[in-house]
């Protein structure tokens, strides 16, 4: 008999169930535009050619050993992202208020900022509504009470502003809040800079703390530095106390070496031995060292001018690409004279564009389609191509046509 | 803008002290409560070490195998799969939440042996974990959510100083049975049995599948397969740690015999396995957490959970290291050098036990050291006290942990004599 036979088996996790329902479909027309993955024109995630040429090159080099970084990381990882994010110039830097961990990509970032968060006496957490699924797992599992702040107007198709900055000044102090720096998952609506500044000013006033989550800087606006605006204002200008919890998974497109950081900013240097001490203390309770492989990746690349240039290049091409799919299945929309108004596609920005499709719809699309969305009617971008395009738009226009909203669903 | 410029002396003055003001009001920091956490004992060790300036200095503080120049040792297996991995090009995309099957099914393989029924009927849920750490991690997370006996866990005294907190941290409550004894530098078998007898039913025990850290005394078979029978009758749930597969004797199915002999007589147990060591894959963070179920059914719930406890973490696990093991468990010519790389470096480690306890009879040394060719793996309990431990280091260079543990990795043929000196000079 089992010890573990009555255990449940919980609901899979919708992003990679639906994916796994699309691997199993054998329609020839099928398309997956769930998961947030990168891809290119054929369909493709392909690796760049400039985290091929440092494997290849790190393979070849017989001096170096395996040896298990420090339990923050390896350091020329750890200086670089801290100037990737707040510029070289950034007064935190310069100031040495700033500190960045290496941890396992995007989701162990926020795990390991939010673990150092709860030891240290913080207990809510608001999140925008939407967020990305995992954010409120990670603040449940973390021990955080999960509230919301308005963010998504349904109706209007836009950010709402006044909800937001309301359910902010109605926050309890020490109070911290989730903001994504860019390319709002799953929206792609972020708030103007004029927004930022509000949100800034609210937080100051209410003693908020900000905790970004930069998953995206380089897909917003193809400018690393442009997409940084709303941390380094923050950081800089408003000089708020704050962490950016970064995932280098897509725009690296280094999705499975797990490599992220997290930074902590300070008002006085004197925090940051205690803060790296204590994030030493908690890496190690739960995995030792970070894993090294995409640390030397992502290292050796920001840190010589050629590779580096060469990313930036990269991440660029990858926002445009995005950018003219927008455009591509926004005109294509509007050719079929799809009913509704769909500015918002290629007003959002990012990997993903929230549709304003209800569940129902998403079903059909899902069962008669063969087109896999998000059952929050988020699409990913990167999964449309010019061949494709045609009949995504077309099957969208027949189920918003034909298919009313379910009040069962 | 200077504001300063257009206001008169009293107003500067005003000025100057609302700023200091306000610049102590916003030292208010949130942080400014924040504790110093502890310094790590055995980091230490090694950042002593560094600022000594003795050319005779030896740091048996490190916990990863050396080569007799003393030099990190990078496996030619491991190079070779790295290499073959990077000429093929392989996808940078996400890894299912529970790892890459060819890794799983491989390293569950060497785990239980190919002829095990746990294979046969393929009742393993394995999920790859970040090294040994990340695998202790998620099997505790999985106990403290859905054991449904005592959320207690019993390690053996001592255990690898990280246990505890692991442990801790995932929800379980930690008590000890006794395991070390003092007198002998070997196996208490009776204090152990007799504290594991008193274990309430349904507790988690924790065993040292192999090469037990710190101290490095195993059971014997005949100990193992006593202590199998007396867990099973005290309705136990077994959690083995296995971090050194291969790296004990030489041998991966020796090494194995206790986790082997525990699924023989049915123990459907928990266990971690660790990468770092064996494979010298360290940095790459490789290891693997199973639980070995009564049926399908059970295996596939048991994934399901896991999958869930491992999202909020870190999402998915770091795919290059498992690459490399799964290359060379798969692959049989990579995996014969393997398996004669993991062999040299055991063979190297018992070798400088041996000539550590024969450079100790030629010191002289009356006492028994009997106990360093007994244990085994990379630690060595050497029986030396605090004091002895503190003058080993103030007066011979020779840096270790206070509870006179030695990594034998740190010894070399160079620097055995030397070694056996300073011991004999603190111990005689």
């Amino acid at each position: 008999m089992g010890l573990f036979n009555n255990i449940a088996t919980d609901p899979p996790i919708e992003v990679f169930h639906l994916t796994e329902l699309f691997h199993q479909d054998a329609n020839p027309s099928k398309v997956n535009l769930t998961i947030g993955v990168y891809q290119d024109e054929n369909g493709k995630t392909l690796t760049l050619p400039v985290i091929r040429s440092v494997e290849q090159q790190m393979a070849q080099d017989l001096t170096l050993t395996k040896m298990y970084l420090k339990g923050t990381g390896l350091d020329a990882f750890c200086t670089a992202c801290l100037k990737l994010v707040l510029g070289e110039q950034s007064p935190a830097i310069v100031e040495n208020r700033a500190c960045s961990i290496q941890t396992l990509s995007g989701t162990g970032a926020i795990r390991i900022g939010l673990d150092f968060l709860y030891r240290n006496g913080f207990r809510t957490a608001y999140v925008s509504a939407p967020t990305w699924g995992n954010h409120e797992s990670v603040l449940q599992t973390v021990g955080f009470e999960v509230r919301k702040y308005r963010y998504w107007n349904k109706e209007r198709l836009c950010l709402d502003i006044d909800g937001f900055i309301a359910d902010l000044e109605a926050a309890p102090e020490k109070s911290v809040i989730l903001l994504h720096a860019c390319a709002h998952n799953p929206t792609g609506c972020d708030p103007t800079h004029e927004q930022w500044i509000r949100i800034s000013d609210t937080c100051k006033s209410r003693q908020l703390i900000p905790f970004f989550d930069l998953a995206y800087q380089g897909f917003s606006s193809g400018d690393l530095d442009q997409d940084a605006w709303a941390i380094r204002y923050f950081a800089h200008e408003a000089k708020h106390e704050l962490f950016v919890a970064q995932s280098f998974a897509k725009n690296f497109s280094l999705y499975n070496e797990r490599i992220g950081h997290l930074i902590g900013l300070f008002e006085s240097r004197d925090i940051i031995p205690k803060f790296r001490t204590q994030m030493a203390t908690i890496v190690r309770r739960n995995y030792s060292n970070p894993p090294a492989h995409g640390a030397h990746l992502v290292a050796t690349i920001l840190n010589n001018p050629t590779l580096c240039g060469e990313w930036k290049n990269n991440v660029r091409a990858m926002y445009e690409r995005i950018h003219a799919m927008r455009h591509l299945f926004y005109n294509k929309l509007k050719q079929l004279g799809t009913p509704g108004t769909w500015e918002h596609i290629v007003q959002q920005t990012g990997m993903f564009a929230y549709t304003g499709l209800n569940p129902r719809q998403c079903q059909v699309l899902m069962q008669q389609h063969h087109i896999y969305i998000m059952s929050d009617g988020r699409i990913n971008i990167c999964a449309i191509t010019p061949k494709n395009a045609d009949e995504i738009a077309q099957k969208f226009f027949d189920v918003i046509t034909n298919v009313a909203d379910d009040p069962k669903l | 803008m200077s504001v300063s410029r257009t206001l008169s002396l009293a107003n500067k003055h005003q000025l100057w002290i609302i700023s200091k003001v306000s610049r102590l009001a916003s030292t208010n920091s949130w942080w400014s409560k924040v504790e110093m956490g502890p310094p790590d004992a055995i980091l230490g060790v090694t950042e002593a070490f560094k600022r000594d300036t003795n050319p005779k200095k030896i740091n048996l503080g490190v916990g990863a195998y050396r080569t007799d120049e003393g030099k990190p040792f990078v496996l030619e297996s491991v190079k070779k799969a790295e290499q073959l991995i990077a000429s093929e090009n392989l996808d940078k995309e996400y890894a299912p939440i529970s790892g890459i099957p060819e890794f799983c099914q491989a390293n569950a393989k060497l785990a239980f042996g190919d002829d095990s029924r746990v294979i046969k009927d393929q009742l393993f849920a394995t999920t790859q974990g970040i090294s040994g750490t990340g695998s202790l991690r998620i099997g505790a997370a999985f106990l403290a959510k859905f054991f449904p006996g005592n959320k207690v866990i019993y390690l053996p005294n001592p255990s690898w100083g990280n246990h505890t907190p692991i442990m801790k941290h995932a929800g379980l409550d930690v008590k000890s049975y006794r395991y070390y004894d003092s007198k002998t530098c070997g196996f208490d078998f009776n204090g152990a049995k007799e504290d594991i007898e008193k274990i309430p039913e349904n507790s988690i025990i924790l065993f040292h599948a192999c090469a037990h850290n710190p101290t490095g005394v195993d059971p014997r078979p005949e100990q193992w397969k006593e202590l199998s029978s007396i867990v099973k009758n005290r309705k136990l749930f077994v959690f083995m740690d296995m971090a050194y597969q291969g790296f004990a004797s030489g041998n991966i199915d020796d090494d194995a015999f206790a986790v082997r002999k525990f699924i023989d007589d049915k123990h459907n147990l928990m266990l971690a396995q660790s990468y770092a060591k064996n494979m010298g894959l360290y940095g790459e963070r490789v290891g693997a957490c199973t639980v070995v179920c009564q049926d399908k059914d059970e295996v596939e719930r048991v994934m399901s959970q896991i999958k869930i406890l491992i999202r909020p973490m870190y999402s998915n696990p770091p795919i290059h290291g498992a690459r490399i093991a799964a290359k060379i468990l798969n692959q049989q010519d990579l995996r014969s050098i393997w398996l004669k790389e993991v062999k040299q470096m055991a063979d190297r480690i018992i070798t400088m036990r041996q000539q550590l306890v024969d450079n100790l009879k030629k010191n002289g040394s009356k006492k028994n050291w009997q106990h360093i060719t007994d244990q085994i793996g990379m630690f060595c309990f050497t029986g030396l006290n605090q004091q002895q431990s503190e003058r080993l280091i103030k007066d011979f260079s020779v840096y270790l942990t206070k509870d006179g543990r030695i990594s034998m990795a740190g010894v070399t043929s160079k620097n055995n004599a030397y070694l056996a000196n300073a011991i004999h000079e603190v111990t005689k």
